[in-house]
């Protein structure tokens, strides 16, 4: 490896050059940070500025390179040097935009500008170029668990796309939930009339391409590896298991019907005339299939009036069924009652709901369905018995406003989907509702058998910013294991995560991160030797990206790891980091800053800023020119989760007067880019006001913020308050000892 | 209650009898038009809820009911309804079905004024205003109308000092000359309503 | 020759001696000024209004008016109708549009003429005065003859219903349309801003039979002139003008308010701003003396 040689460069253009000494700036980065090389240059990202850099590299073997510039989200392709350590210092957004332009305020910008030059290059002699992780792996192949329409559709597009594929489906047929249906919900104009479902030809064109696999009766043994290496044990339909290496995986395992046992005040089970939507299905099979009309199941006789119960044990604030909306079963309902409405306008087809929900094109279907006779009611259904020659439903009548009872031949209830998720991972072991799940992908992982998930049992998938995100690098959740959906939305969805999957496969080979920092070629080293078997990052990894070997190590698997760094702040022993992230760049640049006195009236604020949403945040406020303190020193973090405790132990020892710690929200409607990083951040700095009392500090000289990327005028707000804040409770006793 | 009435009978008489009465069935039940009525709030069953009701097959309350006599013709329901029911013109036909089937309230002032105002401008094809007018006063008898007339009658006598009411128009009334073709052209268009809703004459 | 010829179609209430005799008056002498011919189709009968419906029923409403179609087509071959009334415009138009669509009710409504001996091709177009001015003429060549601007009054532009909808002045929106006020500006008066009940409806013909509540309507509608600063109001409707216009004396007799607020037709203001005598605009025919408006009249 190459001799280290450190380069400074110290752009003057934007400004910089008029009101910063750049030469002060440059003799800092000479006497303090000793640089080997120092330049300032007028316009650094100019194509003069980017080949005297190149020039350095290459002719004075410059092997880490600091660039004195705009903020380190700015100019990236300009300032793109691939073969070289790189570090930014901030001083266009950083200082010159967030401060005053008064002259009265040129010393506090100039001493601001100055750390940033010392902590630039601090955190550049500690940081290593990246190479990509070593044990990149380049099967390419793509797993398709479940062959629904979901299912299909994912291996369809990825075979179409060139990918090899291997399609698991654990009954004995393909086709799911489509091919039990007489007709579907119209996807095309006019949304007139109830259409084929098409499954046919889609099960067709999946078994007859050349680069699809499928396996029928079949369930995941085991599936364990990584992106790019995933090895799955596969039992078959023989009960032989065979393996499967594939590089990614698509979980498209659908969703079973809310069990109408549970609504007996329904009708459901006293009677057999009261069915599900998926019995409707079958009777309407029935019919078609004899050529008739839809007959009764309790006698055979032609239906000629039927009710449809909308929301049936769903939307229930009850807490006893289905607290959620399922989103199809209004449409599912007008195209049931248009099965009748179309094959004899007299049958009598009453549609009881609260609110109709037919987003998009569903209104034109819900018109279709007016204008075919479907009667509307607005009503909550209290009750549905057994009546003689039928059923009595009993409501209530919300538009007008009393109670009512009504006779139909048939009753059908629309019931909601309950995702097929396999193990609810976050249950406790002994939890007989754990024990009673069946594993659908049987992860060989530390963290559990299935991937987590988010709300009443559907997959976590970053709803907010990445909806096929799931926390289970290269393994994408499509279809309504994800959500409930139709079939329009899940043949979407599948799509998406058929893409999801084949970026998987790739990021992997070239051993580079996934999302959200796809392209990123640093990965988490461990010094293992240091390691004390505490298991925290095993458990902490938001992406299960860790398991334990058998004296209870931690083993990293590098693909599955996307670069959050969350085991990094979770480590109590501080061996684990990046080539170019780790305690000690961060360390180094906390320690780096020059730290006035307790005479001094100067206090000294530390900002560990999230680089998703907060550091951006703060960049436009400076672009909005919104001024902010001159005490205070942003240091970028890959996520608050990555924040080590020693970095706030070791700031408020060298006496910062408080710390600032922004991240995204968190809890249930999270938008942390890596699901779990700053909530366990914030339960982390929970545990700080001990350390502060043993040191004898205020518990306020640590505090931690949600922001969001849409905070511009609050962050620099935010941190103008604190600032007042500490100054009124005073600077650190801590000064002067370190 | 009887289940029979949310079977579609009488949704089925609306369709063939009043006018625009298909429109019925496509009410989305949103309630903008009942929100938008000026006489919104002395309907006894705003427009949306009408529509319920014909759907609800209650016959008797519908056509019996004086809600539709409120409207003042104004379209507000009309140019805001998302399913865009000719809600005036149902208004209209259902006022007008229940008064042609004789199930409209008997008093309903609205509808004495509306027959009034028709018989009067049926008879010489033009609207005689005075004449509308006094009858309008003296509809509950000699004595009611003496004292209505009379608190009225300094607007009559502003109008009469406008020029913008005609005492002649007692005894020499506007009038068109055809109004014996008016007449046979209003019986004829009778008839074929008629006979198209299956109604005796 | 005229500029422009027209089949006009006063209705009842613009005839002479009628409650809107002055809407007439007015509308002749403004059309003197642009040059506009008015012939009145012969023997035109009532529309029905919308009133109509309860005895009328359908057919017989949409009979009606094809009768007045049928006279224009053969006895004005070629000419618009146009209508000022606000109900007349709509009765005859929906019928047009009814009957366009709907090949049956063509049918029946020739089956009903016929026995009169008349058939409606189905050719005429039927317009409002409005539509005429702001469409055939526009906004500046309205400006053209104004030799008196109406400068320093204030108007309440109280557009109501028939005329705003169903169908409206192109172009303009429901629920604030900008028509008449561009008018008043275009005769030089000032349009008041944020006038909230310009488009309510007033009662229609149910302040005949429901004369409470009607009142209520009227009562917002001229409050709220007065709340915005407005001298007069000004409608293009002559139901509108008269219920505003008398039922504000029984308003104040009721309620002890003390409204005297002038109600005009935009014709007579654009009369008056043409130069014309306080006769030629109607202004005589005012309950409620519209002295400012007399006053600019009066000037030489
Ligand atoms: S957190 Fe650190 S000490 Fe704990 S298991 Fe992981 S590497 Fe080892
Ligand atoms: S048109 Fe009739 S029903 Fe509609 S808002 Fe006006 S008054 Fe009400
Ligand atoms: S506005 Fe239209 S859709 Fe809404 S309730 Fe009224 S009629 Fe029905």
């Amino acid at each position: 490896m190459a001799e280290t040689k450190t380069a400074a460069y110290i752009c003057q253009g934007c400004g910089i050059g008029e009101r910063l000494s750049t030469r002060q700036l440059a003799q800092i980065a000479q006497k303090e940070g000793k640089m080997a090389l120092v330049r300032e240059h007028p316009f650094l990202c100019g194509a003069e500025g980017v080949g005297l850099i190149r020039d350095d590299i290459e002719r004075e073997a410059v092997t880490h390179v600091l660039i004195a510039a705009c903020s380190r989200r700015a100019k990236t392709e300009a300032f793109h040097f691939p073969t070289v350590a790189l570090a930014r210092a901030n001083l266009r957004e950083g200082v010159l935009w967030s401060q005053p332009e008064a002259d009265e305020a040129a010393g506090l910008t100039q001493e601001m500008a100055n750390d940033y030059v010392r902590m630039g290059c601090a955190e550049l002699k500690k940081t290593k170029l990246p190479l990509g992780n070593p044990l990149a792996a380049t099967n390419r192949r793509i797993l398709v668990v479940g062959g629904g329409v979901s299912g299909l559709t994912a291996a369809l597009e990825a075979a179409r796309a060139g990918y090899q594929v291997v399609l698991v489906e654990k009954e004995r047929a393909l086709g799911g939930w489509a091919a039990k249906l007489h007709k579907r919900v119209p996807f095309r104009e006019p949304h007139a009339d109830p259409a084929d479902t098409g499954i046919e030809q889609l099960i067709a064109q999946v078994t007859g391409h050349p680069r699809i696999r499928v396996h029928l009766g079949a369930t995941l043994l085991e599936t364990r590896g990584a992106p790019g290496r995933f090895s799955v044990q596969v039992s078959v339909e023989s009960g032989a298991a065979v393996t499967e290496e594939v590089g990614s995986i698509v979980q498209a395992t659908g969703f079973t019907l809310y069990d109408a046992g549970k609504l007996p005040a329904l009708g459901y089970g006293k009677t057999p005339d009261v069915v599900d939507q998926a019995g409707l299905e079958r009777l309407a099979r029935q019919a078609a299939a004899a050529g008739g009309a839809i007959r009764r199941p309790s006698d055979g006789a032609e239906v000629g009036s039927v009710v449809f119960v909308q929301c049936a044990g769903q939307r229930d604030e009850g807490g006893s069924h289905l607290p959620y909306c399922s989103g199809h079963c209004c449409a599912t309902s007008i195209k049931q009652a248009m099965y009748f409405k179309d094959a004899n306008p007299e049958v009598d087809t009453v549609v009881i709901y609260t609110d109709l929900r037919v987003p998009g094109s569903g209104e034109d279907f819900y018109r279709s369905a007016q204008r075919k006779g479907v009667t509307f009611t607005k009503g909550r259904v209290a009750s549905v018995e057994p009546a003689s020659g039928g059923c009595k439903v009993s409501f209530r009548d919300l538009i007008l406003d009393e109670d009512v009872a009504l006779e139909a031949d048939l009753v059908v209830l629309a019931t909601g989907q309950v995702p097929n998720s396999g193990v609810n991972i976050e249950l406790a072991d002994d939890d007989p509702a754990k024990a009673a799940q069946v594993p659908i992908l049987n992860l060989a992982y530390r963290q559990g058998k299935d991937m987590p998930q988010l709300k009443h049992g559907f997959t976590d998938s970053h709803f907010i910013c990445f909806p096929y995100e799931t926390r289970r690098t290269g393994i994408y959740a499509a279809g309504p294991v994800r959500r409930p959906m139709d079939m329009a939305q899940a043949v979407e969805d599948a799509t998406g995560a058929a893409l999801k999957a084949i970026q998987a496969v790739e990021n992997a080979a070239a051993g580079r991160a996934a999302h959200p920092r796809s392209g990123d070629l640093s990965y988490p080293i461990v010094r293992i030797e240091g390691c004390t078997q505490c298991k925290r990052c095993t458990v902490e990894c938001p992406f299960g990206a860790i398991d334990e070997d058998e004296s209870r190590f931690p083993v990293f698997n590098e693909s599955r790891c996307r670069r959050c760094g969350t085991c990094m702040g979770a480590c109590p022993v501080r061996v684990i980091g990046f080539e170019n992230y780790s305690v000690d760049t961060v360390g180094a640049q906390i320690k780096a800053v020059d730290m006035p006195d307790e005479f001094s009236e100067k206090p000294r604020v530390l900002l560990l800023a999230c680089e998703n949403d907060a550091y951006p945040a703060l960049d436009m406020a400076a672009l909005q020119r919104r001024v902010y303190s001159a005490f205070v020193r942003v240091i970028p973090v890959r996520c608050l989760g990555s924040v080590n405790t020693i970095w706030i132990t070791d700031a408020l020892n060298s006496g910062y007067d408080g710390v600032m710690l922004m991240g995204c929200k968190h809890g249930e409607d999270y938008q942390c880019h890596f699901v779990k990083g700053s909530e366990l951040a914030n339960y982390r700095m929970g545990k700080i006001d001990d350390t502060l009392k043993q040191l004898g500090l205020e518990t306020e000289r640590v505090a931690t913020y949600e922001v969001a990327i849409t905070d511009v005028a609050r962050v620099a707000r935010l941190i103008d308050d604190y600032v007042a804040k500490i100054l009124e409770i005073g600077l650190s006793p801590m000064k002067g000892f370190a | 209650m009887s289940g029979e009435r949310y079977r579609n009978s009488f949704l089925r008489e609306v369709e063939h009898n009043v006018e625009e009465g298909h429109w019925v069935k496509m009410c989305m039940q949103c309630g903008v038009c009942s929100g938008s009525c000026p006489f919104g709030p002395h309907w006894a069953h705003p427009p949306q809820e009408l529509f319920m009701m014909i759907r609800a097959g209650k016959r008797e309350e519908v056509l019996g009911s004086d809600a539709m006599w409120m409207c003042t013709s104004c379209y507000n329901c009309v140019v805001r309804c998302p399913r865009k029911l000719p809600i005036t013109h149902i208004m209209h036909g259902l006022a007008n079905y229940a008064h042609r089937l004789g199930l409209a309230p008997k008093n309903q002032p609205t509808r004495q004024f509306a027959k009034m105002f028709w018989d009067n401008l049926s008879k010489t094809g033009r609207v005689n205003e005075l004449k509308l007018s006094l009858g309008l006063y003296f509809k509950d008898g000699f004595k009611q109308g003496i004292r209505n007339a009379l608190a009225m009658k300094d607007i009559g006598l502003g109008m009469l000092k406008a020029k913008r009411l005609n005492p002649l128009e007692l005894v020499k009334p506007h009038a068109c000359k055809g109004a014996k073709d008016i007449h046979a052209i209003l019986a004829k268009a009778k008839e074929i309503e008629d006979r198209r809703k299956g109604l005796s004459a | 020759m005229a500029k422009k010829e027209y089949a006009f179609y006063p209705g009842c209430s613009s005839q002479l001696k009628a409650s809107a005799a002055n809407y007439l008056t007015s509308t002749r002498s403004l059309c003197r000024v642009l040059d506009i011919k008015l012939t009145e189709i012969p023997d035109w009968n009532c529309c029905g209004a919308s009133i109509g419906y309860a005895e009328g029923g359908e057919l017989p409403r949409l009979a009606l008016n094809a009768r007045n179609f049928a006279l224009a087509e053969s006895h004005l071959p070629g000419q618009d109708i146009v209508a000022t009334c606000a109900a007349c415009w709509l009765s005859a138009r929906e019928t047009k549009e009814r009957l366009d669509a709907s090949a049956e009710l063509m049918r029946e409504t020739n089956e009903a003429l016929a026995a009169a001996g008349l058939h409606y091709k189905g050719e005429v177009a039927v317009r409002h005065m409005v539509e005429v001015l702001i469409e055939d003429f526009g906004y500046e060549a309205l400006a053209q003859p104004v030799v008196k601007p109406l400068a320093g009054i204030k108007f309440a532009g109280y557009v109501g219903c028939q005329t705003n909808r169903p169908f409206g002045i192109a172009g303009e929106s429901f629920e604030n349309p900008m028509y008449l006020d561009k008018m008043v500006e275009t005769v030089g008066g000032e349009a008041v801003t944020g006038y909230d009940q310009k488009v309510t409806c007033c009662g229609g013909a149910l302040a005949f039979s429901e004369a409470e509540k009607s009142q209520k309507q009227i009562r917002d509608i001229v409050e709220s002139a007065y709340d915005h600063g407005a001298d007069m109001i000004v409608t293009p409707c002559p139901l509108c003008q008269a219920n505003v216009e008398i039922y504000q004396s029984e308003i104040n007799k009721k309620q002890g308010t003390k409204f005297h607020m002038p109600v005009l037709y935009y014709s007579q203001l654009m009369t008056v701003a043409y130069g014309g005598s306080a006769r030629e605009a109607g202004l005589d025919g005012q309950l409620i003396r519209a002295e400012k408006l007399e006053e600019i009249a009066a000037k030489g």
